[in-house]
């Protein structure tokens, strides 16, 4: 298909739909197949019980993912999710032993957890310029070993607070699971960051060319601690709901989220380089990720198989609209 | 001599924590304690030798960890029964190593992906490909060259030291004499610069990355030698490529790459496995183990802060 032929069909769409960013569209448009495909193999995959359940997993999938998205945005990358996870569930688990003012505090001080890896994080890539694969890769294997060394090496015996089963599993609004809301405030508070602060901008003002907004008087450093530490803390909340789902936290409950989180946010047309891509691609990314790996285990592929066609999956799609531009 | 700095440096690190593990190892220096030390470092700086290949193009390898344990689960298989039957079980899984590496080489090259992201999801793929061949931990080894290679020459040479000098020789010094080894690290050290002289930077990068698969092949085969058995341990894989950035850190290779040698990444390898095995001398709980080996790891990476104490200009900063 040639140039001119796309922007005749592209001249022809309605307006909303020429500004829509294609990686989107087509993220959207792979949703739709895979429910389609789903429906082929069983009638319920379009009942609203079944959909809204999806949703409800999708919500801690995409939790995890709005913070790897920020730090994606800036051009840098967090491995630190796995025992970001953990250490945000372990620790609200352990807060709950110790009486009712742990129970009250035991939200807020699994997430503070979260947000201290991601202040390391962050002050190792903005203020000692190390490479943020490998800072973050060297966190997580401190935080994973401070688990180790907390929990013995077996997994944790607290078992997750009320409130925290509450967000996870309740429902405020009959109908819609609270994990759902919550996810959908978190977005909404996301989409307004990004697209109506001046933190926002900075953000995919630094993601295109770190030095012009240095050299514009933007304080880079402190933006990218900021998002580093917001990416820890969304991830350490993430691994708060999903104990609250499991009413306890367990070792390697994060290793199960970090390509997820990553695929998601660059299916959904986020440029791994950083400085471009909306919120509403990581949502359909986050939605897609989730109903693969739903229909996977619905047609009960073993781990294996869906390992495979995880990573196949993955690279198929970034080599249809994830490419970096061709040298010079 | 100022290129081999780093390489001195690690190995001027691995002297003194070997000297110091040994001092006080229960056993002393003797001829057992230097054959496990080695057998246990050697691993782990066959997986630092491939990802050095990687790191001096400036890409990096995520899934190194995975053809490890990929083909060792595949060497559980194959390396086995008589001698013509070890030897191709042997091709087989080099063979599979080189594959890997190509499949990673060409989705970074030619397909133009990010090689953190394309390689995570490859790791995936050889992940799930270990759990087809072995879902449960077992099969077995030729233990008559298992022995062979993990014992000693002449009652005191470890073999796999030797084996490891071996591949020193057989795969590091031509690559990084050979045209395409110097296209690999001048693609590394200024890509643009690179191409404008007419280096072939994707071959030199692309033969970086399937020799990186290939050095992971040879340690899994060295893991099989070891264990006899084989197990698609997923924390375990991934250990391995953490401490494989660890070791090429340690080793004076730069993350930005163009800069350092596998050489370095080897002993790199010997020490962060020597410093992790201290604890064990001096009688800490091994719970403490994953614990000293992260800040092992971050005090590593945060080294090369260092430079920063270099910079005239701030602006050097976003290079």
């Amino acid at each position: 298909v040639s140039e001119t032929t796309l922007g005749g069909i592209a001249g022809r769409m309605p307006k909303f739909l020429r500004r829509a960013d294609p990686a989107v569209v087509t993220a959207f448009a792979c949703i739709v197949l895979l429910l389609f495909l789903g429906s082929l193999y069983s009638r319920s995959f379009l009942s609203p019980e079944y959909l809204l359940q999806q949703l409800k997993v999708a919500s801690f999938l995409g939790v995890i993912a709005t913070g790897m998205m920020l730090v994606i945005l800036l051009g840098q990358i967090d491995l630190s999710v796995p025992w970001a996870v953990a250490a945000g569930a372990m620790m609200a688990c352990a807060a709950a032993a110790y009486g009712s003012v742990g129970i009250a505090l035991a939200i807020p001080f699994g997430v503070l957890c979260g947000v201290a890896i991601g202040i390391v994080n962050g002050i190792g890539v903005a203020y000692l310029r190390i490479p943020s694969m490998i800072i973050t890769l060297a966190t997580n294997a401190v935080a994973q070993g401070l688990m180790v060394v907390y929990t013995g090496g077996f997994s944790p015996q607290d078992s997750a607070t009320a409130a925290m089963r509450y967000l996870a599993t309740g429902f405020t609004i009959p109908g819609v699971p609270n994990a759902v809301i919550i996810w959908a405030l978190i977005g909404a508070a996301m989409v307004f960051v990004l697209t109506r602060t001046s933190f926002g901008r900075a953000v995919y003002g630094i993601g295109n060319r770190e030095r012009a907004a240095y050299l514009s008087g933007i304080d880079t450093r402190r933006i990218v601690l900021v998002a580093f530490a917001v990416s820890g803390g969304l991830s350490a909340f993430g691994g708060v709901l999903l104990a609250g789902y499991a009413s306890k936290a367990a070792q390697s409950m994060g290793d199960a989220y970090l390509l997820p989180s990553i695929a998601a946010v660059v299916l959904g047309g986020t440029s791994i380089l950083g400085g471009r891509g909306s919120y509403l691609g990581t949502v359909a990314g986050v939605i897609l990720i989730t109903l693969l790996q739903s229909i996977l285990s619905v047609m009960q592929m073993p781990e294996a198989g869906r390992q495979i066609i995880y990573g196949v999956v993955i690279v198929a799609m970034l080599l249809l609209y994830g490419r970096a531009p061709a040298s010079r | 001599m100022a290129d081999q700095r780093g390489t001195l440096l690690a190995f001027g690190i691995f002297i003194a924590m070997f000297a110091i593990y040994s001092a006080n190892h229960p056993a002393g220096f003797t001829a057992n304690v230097v054959q496990t030390a080695a057998n246990k470092g050697v691993l782990l700086a066959f997986v630092a030798m491939a990802q050095t290949l990687v790191v001096i193009t400036a890409g990096i390898d995520l899934s190194v960890g995975m053809i490890f344990t990929l083909t060792n689960c595949m060497a559980s298989w194959l390396v086995l029964g008589t001698g013509i039957e070890t030897v191709f079980g042997v091709l087989v899984v080099l063979g599979t190593g080189l594959a890997c590496g190509a499949v990673n080489g060409a989705i970074v090259i030619y397909g133009r992906l990010q090689p953190i992201v394309a390689t995570i999801a490859t790791g995936a793929v050889f992940f799930g490909l270990a759990l087809l061949l072995r879902p449960v931990p077992g099969g077995s080894v030729n233990e008559d060259l298992a022995d062979f290679l993990t014992g000693r020459f002449f009652g005191v040479v470890p073999a796999s030291l030797v084996a490891l000098l071996v591949v020193v020789l057989a795969v590091w010094v031509p690559f990084s004499r050979s045209e395409l080894g110097r296209a690999a690290y001048a693609a590394g050290s200024s890509e643009t610069a690179a191409y404008m002289s007419g280096v072939p930077i994707r071959r030199g990068k692309f033969l970086a990355y399937t020799l990186a698969g290939l050095l992971a092949s040879i340690g899994g085969l060295f893991l099989t030698f070891f264990t006899y058995t084989g197990e698609a341990a997923y924390a375990s894989g991934n250990a391995y490529t953490l401490f494989s950035i660890a070791a090429v850190v340690l080793g004076g290779v730069s993350l930005f790459g163009g800069k350092g040698s596998a050489i370095g990444a080897i002993f790199g390898a010997l020490a962060f496995r020597t410093i992790g095995d201290l604890l064990f001398v001096f009688d800490f709980d091994p719970l403490w183990q994953p614990l000293f080996q992260g800040v092992i790891l971050l005090i590593a990476v945060s080294l090369g802060a260092f430079a920063l104490f270099r910079v005239r200009n701030r602006l050097e900063w976003f290079l």
